[in-house]
């Protein structure tokens, strides 16, 4: 720490006013405050004093991450050793998920942060954290398999069309992290969908009687998705490297709830409105997709993953108290509706939570404006 | 009965006027600067193509359609007018947009003043004729469907406009780079709502 403290303040001077490198200081500021405690005082106005800032909201997110992280990167080995046949221990399975899974958070990071930095520079504002996140929730949501360059490409749009162009963390519209997935859904669908894709096999050779088919295709091809509950609650499924395990999920979002970082309100409603609409599907039940059990619904595919880390995405989620209620029900009424009624999408949490992303600014203009309806009629 | 609501779902959502064929844009870039005029805007677009898509219907089943003056007398059953339907369509809606124009002037002046030189040129906004010319290409076979595809498509159109309206009031203090500023941004917002809006193609009804 004596080591960057020094090389920091050795080269403080050219990044500050009048310095040679003066256009450079939101990166020198970037990694000050990154290592350090900052012991800027404010100058002017009113500000809140708090022990939490951006960046340990940022890093509380990454740590809840983690569970889904590390049994995501086992069961990456795990399926790849079962699906080509192979013996594999609990080390090797881990070992091997995490080589696979490394790059691609590498990229995802340094391509990100390397936007993040180029705009903060050349707007002059100082790097925003909130990239910390979205660098680690992309490659969490992306197949196993996905090729560096079309990470890098989506992690790109994402976040100079998602993000920046707003005027970065804090402004955009739609989560980043699902419009990078969004993005390479709609370009390269092949490499997105299907049965191909989320389970790596080293060149195709696998054990007879192997689907790599996620549960969410077969139960959409043939009403049955071939694993139990507990499999499904356990995580051992094909899908993106974080979405499959719930119990991972649910130990980041009690860390989530504990901390107050994530809304409970958002969380809760989400979960409310895919058993719900699961429920009336058992009830219409007119094939075998409606008929299966709601709570199969929240723990197949990215429901619990998007519930608990993309529908409270504090930025792009409703503002207001009610208002996370109705759009987090929406969310997940709408997710169970695309799964069953969508050919085309056998995912259907990513494009609820966009849609509702869209939306959310008008729920909550309506609930500010019934707020002060209601408050004037007191008055009166 | 499931048919009109498939229909209406699918005026709605699938093929949705602004997100799916990009029509009626000047309008709904124009006038989507704040929620509330949106919503007058976006009420005067459903009412006009619930209005002029069936009227337009009957026209073309009554007199436009090859074979359809035959009510008159059997020596019109090979009249063809089809040819001139672009301008009864439009002389249509040109009518109808008159009368809303009257209406909104005469409940709501200070809606009509803020909609400004929109509210006529309703009469020119694509998503309007493309309704009427969607209702002629599908060749729908009631008068009821006709006008529950006007109205979808113009509660679709009407939910496009106050959603952007709403996105466009919250990013108003946002921090967009100078050259995007209005316009740029809010080109940027539609397609980013095209995305999401693309959760409901492929389904079939």
């Amino acid at each position: 720490m004596k080591l960057f403290k020094n090389i920091l303040e050795s080269v403080k001077p050219h990044f500050m006013e009048g310095g040679k490198l003066e256009k450079m200081h939101p990166a020198y500021d970037a990694f000050e405050t990154f290592l350090f405690v900052p012991d800027h005082t404010t100058k002017a106005g009113s500000h809140i004093r708090d022990a939490i800032d951006l960046k340990r909201t940022m890093i509380t997110v990454v740590l809840a991450l983690m569970p889904a992280l590390f049994f995501g990167m086992w069961n990456v080995g795990q399926l790849h050793f079962t699906a080509i046949g192979e013996e594999f221990t609990l080390m090797s399975a881990f070992i091997f998920g995490a080589l696979k899974m490394l790059p691609l958070i590498i990229v995802s990071y340094a391509v990100g942060l390397g936007v993040e930095f180029a705009f903060a520079i050349s707007r002059g504002h100082s790097v925003n954290e909130g990239y910390l996140v979205t660098g680690m929730l992309i490659p969490m949501i992306m197949p196993i398999d996905v090729p560096l360059w079309m990470l890098a490409v989506s992690v790109i749009f994402a976040v100079i069309i998602g993000k920046e162009v707003f005027g970065g963390t804090g402004m955009n519209i739609m989560n980043p992290a699902l419009t990078a997935r969004a993005f390479l859904f709609f370009a390269y669908p092949s490499f997105m969908s299907g049965d191909k894709v989320w389970i790596n096999t080293a060149d195709g050779v696998t054990v007879d009687g192997f689907s790599g088919a996620t549960p969410l295709a077969d139960l959409a091809s043939s009403g049955d998705s071939g694993y139990s509950m507990m499999e499904m609650f356990i995580g051992m499924i094909p899908g993106s490297v974080g979405e499959t395990s719930a119990l991972a999920i649910l130990i980041g979002a009690v860390i989530l709830l504990v901390t107050g970082i994530a809304s409970w309100r958002t969380m809760l409603s989400v979960f409310a409105g895919g058993y719900v609409m699961g429920l009336l599907f058992n009830l219409w039940g007119a094939n075998p997709f409606m008929e299966i059990d709601p709570l199969a619904h929240l723990l197949l595919g990215g429901f619990a993953f998007g519930a608990v880390f993309m529908a409270t995405d504090p930025v792009t989620a409703s503002q207001t108290n009610r208002g996370k209620i109705i759009v987090g029900f929406l969310i997940g009424i709408l997710a169970v509706l695309i799964r069953v009624f969508n050919p085309a999408y056998p995912e259907g949490m990513m494009m609820a939570i966009l849609f509702m992303n869209v939306f959310a600014p008008l729920v909550d203009h309506y609930v500010i404006g019934a707020n002060i309806k209601r408050r004037l009629k007191r008055v009166n | 009965m499931q048919d009109l609501a498939n229909i209406f779902i699918k005026s709605i959502f699938i093929d949705n006027m602004v997100f799916a064929y990009f029509l009626g844009m000047c309008s709904y870039l124009a006038v989507s600067k704040t929620v509330k005029t949106s919503v007058g805007m976006g009420a005067a677009v459903i009412f006009v193509l619930g209005f002029t898509v069936p009227v337009n219907y009957l026209l073309e089943n009554f007199v436009l359609k090859e074979g359809a003056l035959a009510w008159l007398s059997s020596d019109f059953a090979s009249v063809d007018l089809s040819f001139l339907s672009f301008i009864m369509f439009i002389a249509v809606i040109a009518s109808m947009v008159q009368l809303v124009e009257m209406l909104v002037e005469k409940f709501s002046p200070a809606l009509y003043s803020s909609l400004g030189i929109f509210l006529p040129l309703i009469a020119v906004n694509c998503a309007i004729l493309g309704g009427s010319l969607f209702m002629q290409e599908r060749a729908y076979t009631t008068i009821t469907e006709a006008t529950v595809f006007g109205l979808g498509s113009g509660l679709g159109w009407f939910l496009a406009i106050v959603g952007i309206a709403a996105i466009r009031e919250k990013i108003r203090y946002s921090n967009v780079p100078p050259a995007l500023r209005g316009l740029g941004i809010t080109f940027i917002i539609t397609g980013l709502m095209g995305i999401a809006f693309m959760s409901f193609m492929g389904i079939k009804l």
